[in-house]
Formats: structure tokens, sequence, C-alpha cells
């Protein structure tokens, strides 16, 4: 073996056992909560109410408050993300409005989650006088996730192919006609496999509803979107940081932090299954 | 009938094109709530609305700044001729020690005979200085108010202390937590650029298509993974950890902040990373290889030259992320409020204090306003980030 070959095998070598770090970080930390946490996991401990200073009971509210959390920014963040991506990809002649939209479309990404906090603090809950509600965190969390939704429906749109396109003008289908019946037909498994894994952002984001929704201790669903809630995030930081009783909290933070990384892998795998499934059904039809 | 279908066509391209203006309008939503909750700061006495502090009207001195209140309340200042005033022993009063000089019966049942009190106060004693509502203050009283200097933007800025709700006067400098910040994402950046670019390189050029499929959903879960998680498997395992290991009396550090931070920029990093390997043609590559280059020889020859800019963009976003991380800061880094001199010391970052404090802050009032400063000032660091991103896009277009 030359000198070089050797060179290129150490270091390749390297390279792999880092991947290999990498997988071992994911794994511990999965690991870590999954033992610690899985035996706290029942059906009660999802269905009842925290109890005795938040060391018992269940996590009821905050799996509530973090369902009606999701949906609420769902409904708001999914129809003007999807319709903003058709719009920029399919509309939008490469000029400096495209590129304008595009550079707030990432400048918006790149804000951090707790300036949307203090945003939504300030507009929603202050100046539009939702107070501490629902409907404020929704639509904070809904704005955070927007970008991401557009760039999802960007990416399904690009990899339409354009001879699609051409041959539906071609047949003297307008515009709007060939985003519907040719582009989006084809572009959807992907859109929607996107709009999934955003919701398990969304349900994971403390920092955007620490000041627009989320209370502390708050034993009982919410009956309005002008209701203050718990939620999964927020909780598994208090019991973690501040509650009353923190050793006895412990396995209560466990579950709860073990049901949070439940949320991410069955959407991720619902997505990825999802994607596989419908992506077959484009082909075959 | 076709003149209708226009008509929709029309309308529908309205709506799609209102859509597609909330992103920028959020953005500047955010720029202008920011700045109305924020600049109040600045310009505006330190002191809390509605409070003054006051000296008796023979007192010559007319101006302090907000140093000097505060060295004269902490008693490090006895004597009013260190701050220009005559040879006289500065005697401290705020409301809560009228009791230390009259009794309840001469103040009244509901404290009415208050204002009258503070009025006596200051004639009795000439080289007082008083920190009380203005309310109750009398008409006629014999004192005069103290202005103090307005809070600058850099005395926010390069201000060592931030003692926010300290009374008489707080302390809003900022200057431990841009240090806290930056070297907690710097610290995190050492970890996680050499881990990143290494698993991007082995899954984008080394690995084959079955052990990258195997990595790829490992990234995802990674990225996936909710940052109050990170930073509660950060509490529990990392900060022991490091407490240990350097045998400190807290854990909670610079250092366990950069690995967790580490660790949740890795994701952003590989993908951008991976994603910019792929985009090198393949006929640049082949051509290399025919030269009889190896493998190593090529990526490093031809592979990353032409990958640069995208991998700067990956690292410029990595530290946007680091930056801008808030929970999982907030649970490790233990937000002493001192301007860290090393990695091994407890620190606090922007971000993270925001989330601790603005709930425990009046609304509209000093404090509320610092932590929008505060905000604004988060914020304009993301803007330099994604401009300097957009940059190298830019630049790369053209070449």
């Amino acid at each position: 073996m030359t000198k070089k070959r050797l060179i290129q095998k150490i270091v390749f070598t390297t390279f792999g056992l880092i991947s290999l770090m990498v997988v071992g970080i994911l794994f511990a930390i999965l690991g870590f909560i999954a033992i610690r946490g899985l035996h706290v996991v029942n059906w009660e401990f999802l269905t009842s109410m925290p109890e005795d200073g938040m060391t018992k009971g269940g996590i009821f509210p905050a799996i509530v408050g973090t369902g009606s959390l999701v949906l609420g920014s769902m409904v708001f963040a999914f129809p003007i993300g999807v319709l903003s991506g058709i719009y920029t990809h399919e509309y939008l002649k490469d000029s400096w409005f495209k590129r304008f939209i595009r550079m707030m479309t990432n400048n918006l990404s790149g804000i951090p989650s707790i300036v949307f906090g203090l945003f939504g603090m300030a507009l929603f809950v202050n100046y539009l006088s939702f107070g501490d509600s629902i409907l404020a965190g929704s639509l904070t969390l809904g704005l955070l996730t927007l970008p991401v939704v557009i760039r999802t429906t960007e990416e399904a749109l690009k990899s339409v192919d354009d001879t699609l396109r051409m041959g539906s003008y071609a047949l003297g289908a307008t515009k709007l006609q060939t985003i519907r019946r040719v582009v989006l037909p084809v572009a959807y498994p992907n859109i929607i496999t996107g709009l999934i894994l955003s919701i398990g952002r969304v349900s994971g984001e403390t920092a955007p509803i620490l000041f627009t929704v989320a209370a502390y201790f708050l034993p009982k669903l919410p009956s309005s979107l002008s209701d203050q809630v718990m939620a999964l995030p927020y909780h598994l930081y208090v019991l973690a940081t501040s509650g009353t009783n923190m050793e006895q909290s412990r396995p209560m933070a466990y579950g709860t932090a073990f049901v949070l990384i439940a949320i991410v892998l069955i959407i991720n795998t619902a997505a990825s299954l999802l994607r596989r499934y419908l992506n077959k059904k484009v082909k075959m039809d | 009938m076709k003149k209708y279908r226009k008509v929709i066509e029309k309308f529908i391209e309205g709506v799609l094109f209102s859509s597609s203006t909330i992103t920028s309008l959020t953005v500047i939503l955010i720029i202008v709530f920011l700045f109305r909750e924020g600049i109040g700061l600045f310009h505006s006495s330190p002191i809390e609305k509605n409070f003054v502090i006051s000296v008796s009207k023979q007192n010559p001195v007319q101006q302090l700044n907000a140093n000097q209140v505060k060295a004269i309340f902490n008693q490090d200042i006895t004597n009013w001729s260190a701050v220009g005033g005559a040879n006289d022993s500065i005697i401290l009063f705020t409301t809560n020690d009228i009791t230390n000089y009259y009794s309840e019966e001469e103040l009244g049942p509901n404290l009415e005979n208050l204002p009258q009190k503070l009025n006596d106060f200051i004639v009795a004693n000439p080289g007082a200085i008083m920190y009380v509502s203005g309310k109750n203050l009398p008409k006629g009283f014999n004192g005069h108010f103290i202005k103090i200097k307005d809070i600058s933007v850099s005395d926010f800025i390069f201000g060592k202390y931030w003692y926010p709700t300290s009374d008489p006067i707080p302390s809003y400098g900022i200057w431990p937590m841009i240090i806290g910040t930056l070297l907690v994402t710097l610290g995190a950046l050492l970890f996680a650029i050499p881990l990143g670019l290494a698993t991007a390189i082995y899954m984008a050029e080394v690995a084959d298509m079955r052990i990258r499929n195997l990595l790829k959903p490992v990234v995802e879960l990674l990225a996936g993974i909710p940052s109050v998680v990170y930073g509660f498997f950060g509490l529990i395992v990392i900060v022991p950890l490091v407490q240990q290991m350097f045998n400190l009396v807290v854990g909670e550090t610079v250092l366990a902040g950069s690995i967790v931070l580490g660790i949740m920029a890795l994701p952003t990093i590989i993908t951008i990373t991976e994603d910019s390997l792929r985009t090198t043609p393949k006929s640049l590559k082949e051509a290399s290889l025919a030269l009889g280059a190896t493998r190593w020889q090529t990526l490093v020859r031809v592979v990353i030259p032409y990958a640069k800019s995208g991998i700067s963009t990956a690292i410029i976003l990595g530290i946007g992320r680091a930056i801008g991380e808030t929970m999982a800061v907030l649970m490790v880094t233990g937000n002493a409020s001192n301007i860290p001199h090393s990695f091994l010391v407890p620190a606090r970052t922007i971000p993270a204090t925001i989330a601790a404090e603005l709930g425990e802050a009046s609304y509209g009032g000093m404090h509320f306003k610092a932590l929008f400063a505060l905000g604004i000032v988060l914020f304009l660091f993301t803007i330099i980030i994604n401009f300097t991103v957009e940059f190298i896009k830019n630049k790369q277009r053209r070449t």
C-alpha cells in the first residue's frame, strides 16, 4: 500500500469513527431517557392530572395543552405556508421581488425562538390583548413554523419535473389548472411529510410559549382559545429546574422527557412511512 | 365562461400573493415591536417610574450619574464632598426608614402624615439623600430632585453589571452576557465543526448508500429532539460529568453549555455540508481521480474547495443556532452574571436571561424594557448572520 493510500485509509476510518460517535450521542440520549422514563409512563401517567406538587399523578393537561397548541398553530401555518410556497415557486419569476421574499423567509427562520416569544408577548398578548392564551401561543408558534412549511413546499414543488408543466400548458391548461391537476398531485406526498415533521418541531418548542400561553401548574383542561394551558416542554423545564420538590418529581421529569422524545420518534417514523407509501401511490397512478 | 375563469384565477393569484408576503410582514412587525417595547430603555431615567432621588434644598449637588448614586447607597461614598458637595456626611433614607425616625402615631393610622414627615426629615437632616415615591412628597417640599444621567446605548452594551432589580438604581449592563453568549457559542463550535464536517464528509464521500441511509435518520432525529430535552439531559448527565472531571464546585459551566449546544448544532452543520459536498459535479471528481489522485486528495483539492461556500454557510448557520438557543443553555450554564474568564465557570447568555427574567419583570417597567432591548441585540446578531449567509450565496451565484 502506498503512503497516499495509507493516509486516506487512516483519515476515512477516523471519519467513520466520528460518525459512529454521532450515532452514539443520539443513542446515549435516547437510551438514557428511555431507561429512566419508560417505566414511569403508563396509561395513568398519560391520562391523569398532576398531584402533590407535581411529584405524583400524570401529565394529561400538558398533553392536551401541547395538542391544542400544535393544532392551533397548524391551522394557521399550513394553509398560509403552502399557498406562499406555491406562489414563490410557481408564480414568481427570478426577480428582485422573489429574492426579497426568499431573503425575508430565510431571515424569519433564523430568528431565535426566544425572540418569537418576545414578539408574541408584545403583539398578541399585550397589543392585541389576547392575554396569555392558546390563541396567542398558537399564532406565535405558527409564525415560527411558517418558514419551515414554505421551504418544504418549495422543495416539493422543485422536485416536480418541468416537462410535466410544459405538457400541461401545451394542452391548453391555465397556470392554476396545471398547478391543481398536474403539479400538486405529484408534489403532495413530500408536502405532507414536511408538514408532519414540522408538527414535531412545534410540539417541542418552549421559548415561544413561555410568555404567551404556558402555565406553570394548571390541573384542568382548557375550555376556550383564550385559556392558558400547560405544555409538555415547559412542564419538563419546570419539573427539571423549579419544582417544589425536585428529587421527588424527577421520575415525572423522566416520564415527560420520554413522552416528548416518543412524539418526535413517532412523527419522524410516520412521516417517512407515509412518504414512501404516498410516493409509491403517485407513481402507480 | 372564460372571463369568469380568468377572474377566479386572478383572485386566487391574489390570495397566493398575500400569503407570500406574510413572512416579510412578520419580520417587519418583529422589528417594530421589539423596538417599541425596548427602545424606551434609552434616554430615560434609570430610576423606576414615579420614584425620585431628592436632597435638601441647601445641598449644592444637582446631578449625579448612576454609578455615583449606587456608590452612595452602597455606602462606598459617605461624604458629600466626594461628589462635589459640602463636607458633610451622607444620610441614606428610603421610605421604609421612616419608622426609625417617627412613631406610628406621628405618621397616623393610614400614613396620612407621611408627606409632612418626609419634609420634616429633610429639614432636620440637610445631609440626607432620599429615595422615595414622588407621590408621597408634599407641596412646598424643602428639597430638590437629583438629575440622573439617562441610560445610554454604550452603558447598556458595555456595562459590566446586570442588577435589573436593585434599588434605588438598577444596572442594565449586558457585556457579561455578550461575552457569555459568544464564549458558549465558540466552545460549541470547537466541538461541533470537526465532528460535523467529518460526519458530513463520511456521509457524502465515503460511506456507501446503505450506511448513509442509516446515518440520515440519526441526524434527523438529533435535529428533532426538543431543546428542553437536551437541556434536561445536559443537566442530569453532562453537568455532573463536567463537575467530576474538572473537580469543580458547580458543574453548570460554559463548558457544559458548549457541549450541549455543540450536539444541538451538529445536525445543521452536517446536513448543509453534506448537501453542498454533493453538489460537486461528478465530472470534476472523475477528472481528478483519472489523474491518479486518491479519493482523499480529490476530496481535499477538488470537492472541498468547490463546496467551500456551502460549508461556510453550514458553519455560520450552526453559529446562528447556537447563539439563539435558549432553553438548553438556560438549564446548564448556571446563569451567573459575572463576565466568564474561562470555560469552567458559570455564565449566562442573552436568550437565557430573557427566558429567565421576563416572567418576573413588570409590564412596561425598566426591567421589561431592558429585556426587550436584549431581544433587539439578539435579533441584530441573527440579522448579521443571515446577511452573511446571503452574501456568501450571492457571491457563489456570481462565480
